[in-house]
């Protein structure tokens, strides 16, 4: 059993679009029309893209693409934090691909390695701690990003760089939480949602309670969902079938990787390492606080900001082009095609926004997949 | 950038208890396993074990008896489409 050819048969993914379009006919949903649900996760938006889905759904429901991709949220001022720190002399930057191509307000980690910047591609942070084992006499930083689903990995390489006590290594910080910014996203009146797919690889960490909050005090139904189409369209019928009834309550579609509890050592190894930001900046949507994470005082010696002097994130947000729409896209008011810079400006070669650059951002998805 | 990869594991590293190697479409790789080894797990005990990989770490372990229970309900629904 793979667990994956099962979650794509187009046989299940048939009666699940049927079920779909009988439960929008009742009279309960007919009358909220258009339902507006939120896939919050980057992983879900392409497998959305991907496959079509958004095509094959009934009229009335619309799918809007969240802040769920840590590229398209990283704010230019970090990407400037890095491209500073390889500057410096004997500096190895290491990160995920998926970072390089972002831009700064001068540069991208790229164009700062075309530049003569060592900037190198890791799959795993602790391929990050590898090199620095292989070059004791280079400082080795690690761009750590992401969301609660990376926080884990890269708090266990800092715990196993401290067992080593290995002294060239540290790491620039911008790992960031989706529960905030789901709150922000509810607070934010210019956004109306009618219900949640919660993200799954996240929530495998994090579990299912903390977005009970969202069931209870905001009324909206949140369903975790796996990352193939049945899945998805699965957890769709979930949030109408909650809908149609009145309901608002957390579901686990993602029930085979997902455990109610989450991990309770990737939780354990992430509150040894790493505590609250104040502040955190999110790229279109500005500061929420209590967003991001940092290193703890015990582990500072493998902190990249106290090591290089950089400042805590500004609050000052450089804004990005005036006609580009990325908050609108972000917080859902707005879809790719309607940015006037889609496709003629803004495309994955020259991304003027970030949720050009990877392919689970909105708009590259929706520029690499339209049909 | 959540990627999540479902791969099997086929060996573990007897000089590294933390370390096993797992296969993802017939291509091997190394991943720790710190988040899914209890402590009182012998990490033999994972051999055949699906997990979730995700940026060289095997973050979940991947549940049969759940996978089964959601395609069971899927197929729940299939029939009563048919019979509808
Ligand atoms: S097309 Fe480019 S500029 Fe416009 S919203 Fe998307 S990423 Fe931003």
């Amino acid at each position: 059993m793979r667990y994956v050819d099962e979650f794509r048969d187009p046989a299940h993914a048939r009666v699940l679009l049927q079920r779909v379009r009988e439960r929008m006919a009742l009279p309960a949903l007919r009358q909220r029309h258009p339902v507006r649900i939120m896939e919050v996760c980057g992983g879900h938006t392409h497998t959305i893209f991907r496959h079509g889905l958004e095509a094959l759904l009934p009229a009335g429901l619309e799918l809007v693409h969240g802040p769920g991709c840590p590229v398209c949220v990283l704010p230019r001022e970090r990407i400037d934090d890095c491209v500073a720190v390889a500057a410096h002399p004997g500096v190895i930057l290491a990160t995920f691909g998926d970072a390089l191509r972002v831009p700064g307000t001068r540069a991208s980690l790229q164009q700062a390695r075309a530049e003569g910047a060592d900037v190198r591609i890791v799959y795993s942070p602790l391929d990050a701690l590898a090199l620095a084992r292989a070059h004791p006499q280079r400082e080795v930083v690690f761009f750590a990003l992401g969301f609660e689903t990376t926080m884990p990995a890269t708090a266990l390489t800092v715990l196993q760089a401290s067992r080593e006590r290995i002294a060239n290594f540290s790491l620039l910080c911008h790992h960031i939480s989706i529960v905030p910014t789901l709150q922000a996203l509810l607070e934010d009146k210019d956004v109306q949602l009618d219900g949640f797919i919660g993200p799954g690889h996240v929530s495998m960490v994090i579990g299912s309670h903390p977005y009970e909050f969202i069931a209870h005090r905001y009324q909206k139904p949140f369903v975790i969902a796996g990352f193939e189409p049945v899945d998805i369209l699965q957890s769709v019928l979930m949030l109408l079938s909650q809908l149609a009834a009145g309901e608002a309550c957390v579901e686990n579609q993602y029930a085979r990787v997902v455990a109610e509890g989450g991990n309770r050592q990737a939780l354990a190894a992430v509150s040894e390492v790493f505590e609250l930001r104040e502040h955190a900046l999110w790229r279109g949507l500005g500061d929420i606080p209590r967003s991001g994470m940092r290193l703890r005082q015990t582990y500072a010696a493998f902190d990249a900001e106290r090591r290089f002097g950089l400042f805590d994130m500004a609050e000052s947000v450089a804004p990005e082009p005036a006609s580009a729409c990325c908050d609108q896209v972000l917080k859902g008011c707005c879809q790719p095609k309607q940015c006037p810079l889609f496709g003629s400006e803004c495309i994955p070669e020259h991304p003027v926004g970030a949720l050009m650059v990877s392919s689970e951002g909105a708009c590259a998805a929706c520029y690499q997949y339209r049909r | 950038m959540c990627l999540g990869i479902p791969a099997e594991i086929v060996a573990v590293d007897p000089s590294d208890p933390m370390s096993a190697t797992v296969e993802v479409s017939g291509v091997r790789r190394r991943v720790n396993l710190a988040c899914v080894l209890a402590e009182d797990t012998d990490p033999h005990d994972l051999l055949g074990q699906w997990v979730l990989i995700h940026v060289g770490f095997a973050m979940a372990l991947m549940d049969a008896d759940a996978a089964k229970a959601t395609l069971a309900l899927l197929s729940e629904l299939s029939q009563e489409h048919g019979s509808a």
